[in-house]
């Protein structure tokens, strides 16, 4: 009796998933570029890109040009970078430290981002010669390798690595929440909070090349090393059983999820909820293997994030929802099915 | 293939686990590790394995110092079974055994012929080419040990460690294991805890204590009641069967 290739229909699978999502993602950048306070039809949007890419000339007002072009594009481009980023990084952390529950900033990343950025906003270190996004990277860093120096290079067992986590996490909350209570003020506070929420406004092209750099390479480097995340399904040792140099990947890949990390938490804020449910819902598609389930994680966390940016645009009129206020509303419910779906049967 | 240990001494901070240990095993046998809880087998087995790195003292694999071999080559040759590993990952049984390819592929070439019929091969062995869709939470102890045996096998190793495969498993299970990798053609060695199983499908049993070797030899050699009283601290009586199988212990309650 012939059975059916299990291989051959997860591939199938991801192909469609890829293929699927691609012009999803591209219907919706064009959707996320055409909304707003100024609406721009859709064919107003594609001559501007056109032109903006050089290909055409067409005549179209220059400030729908401009909208389009220097705004929005960008805007919508870096959600989808940033999504397929936080989702990666996501599945990657769950894979080493073999935690259904990890997520990008369980290394402490998005704590230490916080405080780097209230340095800036409430302390005015730097005057002014930094910008927050450094100061959010720095601190973004800096957590990361309190974590790293905690866990001995991230080489002692997957808790333990968590539990530096937790210690840095916690560690950066309180000096957030001291530096804004002793020397913020109200406005401030709420600026902090704001940013924390995350938000697009206010990318431009320069944000998007840098991102776009850091998450293709981050990919790369990941897709090179699926083989061995698969390895670590049944622990460290089996992994290195298995030929793995542990040791090497773990912090090779703790690196690259930090590094994809802090750059998005310094351009847009800390969005949660990509990195944990994004994961989850790819595996559910393409299985647990990661050579498919990276690059399905990347597609669906690009198309989530710009749906995300446009329903946090639409939501309440006239006023933007803060993007994570948004990720988690859509994500918990959907979340919610997958866990009932996939609930143990016993 | 053969291995061979000379000198392995390991511990922890100030405490010595392996202490002056040397051993060889020839091609094709099955060498059984014993020893009571803390005696230094898994620890012996890793360092055997290459899994952990000796602080003094060298292994060689078919002559060949493991120390300067790398990661990948020697999981090509060497395959080690944990006692009962788990995972919350939803693999299938497929999946599972699939990872033993992991050593033989570079990381994006694709699934080779020689590969499928490695796995094909391995799941034949283990008797779960039928179920090899099902999903890996829905197996029981017994056969999640058999397909960690089968992944073992299908990283196509000619040495092959395993740290007490039989645990929580039934007699029938135990038996069907031990007998499975005894008629592998393969050099493997066992750590076991229970000496009757030892006595009946090692070739040789090596016994541990403190780290260090105290007994090495035939089932019938070894196992003798001055030893299992000295080493277990048990009292039994030892049956020797007349037509020179397994000897037979029998442990006195008393």
């Amino acid at each position: 009796m012939k059975t059916v290739d299990d291989v051959g229909s997860g591939t199938a699978g991801l192909v469609l998933l890829l293929g699927f999502t691609l012009v999803v993602l591209v219907f919706a950048v064009a959707v996320a570029t055409a909304i707003g306070d100024y609406a721009i039809g859709l064919g107003t949007v594609f001559l501007a890109v056109t032109n903006g890419l050089g290909l055409t000339g067409a005549e179209i007002p220059p400030i729908e040009q401009s909208v389009v072009w220097d705004l929005r594009l960008s805007r919508a481009l870096v959600a989808a970078l940033a999504g397929a980023g936080l989702a990666l990084c996501g599945a990657i952390l769950q894979a080493l430290l073999r935690n259904a529950l990890a997520e990008p900033f369980v290394l402490g990343v998005s704590a230490g981002a916080s405080t780097g950025a209230v340095c800036v906003i409430v302390l005015g270190i730097g005057a002014g010669g930094l910008s927050l996004s450094m100061g959010a990277f720095a601190g973004a860093f800096a957590a990361f390798a309190l974590v790293a120096l905690l866990s001995n290079g991230a080489t002692s067992g997957p808790n333990h690595t968590i539990l530096a986590g937790v210690a840095a996490s916690q560690l950066f909350n309180a000096l957030t929440s001291y530096i804004v209570t002793t020397s913020g003020n109200a406005q401030q506070a709420r600026d902090v909070m704001f940013w924390l929420l995350g938000s697009f406004g206010g990318v431009r092209w320069p944000d998007f090349q840098l991102l776009v750099l850091v998450v293709v390479l981050g990919l790369a480097v990941c897709l090179w090393m699926a083989r061995s995340l698969d390895a670590f399904t049944f622990g460290d040792e089996d992994a290195s059983a298995l030929g793995v140099p542990v040791a090497r990947i773990r912090l090779i890949l703790f690196g690259i999820t930090a590094m994809m990390t802090a750059t998005i938490v310094s351009m847009v804020g800390a969005i949660g909820f990509v990195g944990l449910v994004v994961p989850h819902a790819a595996r559910y598609i393409v299985g647990p293997m990661h050579l498919r389930l990276l690059p399905a994680c990347a597609a669906i966390g690009a198309v989530f994030l710009v749906l995300a940016d446009i329903a946090s645009r639409v939501i309440v009129p006239q006023q933007i929802v803060p993007i994570g206020v948004v990720t988690a509303l859509v994500g918990v419910p959907f979340f919610a099915i997958i866990l009932y779906r996939s609930r143990p049967q016993t | 293939m053969t291995v061979t240990a000379s000198h392995l001494i390991w511990g922890v901070r100030r405490r010595t686990i392996v202490s002056d240990v040397s051993l060889s095993v020839a091609q094709g046998e099955t060498l059984g590790l014993i020893g009571p809880n803390g005696s230094g087998k898994s620890s012996l087995l890793r360092l055997l394995a290459g899994l952990k790195r000796p602080s003094s003292g060298r292994i060689e694999i078919n002559g060949q110092d493991i120390a300067h071999v790398p990661r990948r080559l020697l999981a090509r040759q060497v395959a080690f079974v944990q006692q009962s590993a788990a995972t919350d990952t939803n693999v299938s049984v497929r999946d599972v055994v699939r990872l033993g390819r992991t050593p033989h592929r570079s990381a994006l070439a694709g699934w080779s012929a020689e590969d499928e019929a490695a796995v094909a091969a391995a799941l034949a062995r283990v008797d779960m080419t039928d179920r090899r869709a099902q999903p890996w939470q829905t197996l029981s102890g017994g056969e999640r040990q058999r397909v960690h045996i089968a992944r073992a096998l299908a990283q196509s190793p000619r040495v092959m460690f395993l740290d007490e495969p039989t645990n929580h498993l039934d007699i029938h299970h135990q038996i069907e294991i031990l007998r499975m990798v005894r008629d592998l053609d393969l050099t493997s060695i066992i750590a076991l805890h229970d000496l009757n199983l030892a006595a009946m499908f090692c070739d040789r049993i090596i016994v541990l204590q403190g780290g260090r070797i105290i007994a090495s030899g035939t089932p019938e050699t070894v196992l003798t009641r001055a030893l299992l009283r000295d080493v277990f601290r048990v009292e039994a009586e030892i049956s020797l069967a007349p037509q020179g199988g397994a000897p037979h212990i029998r442990f006195r309650a008393d």
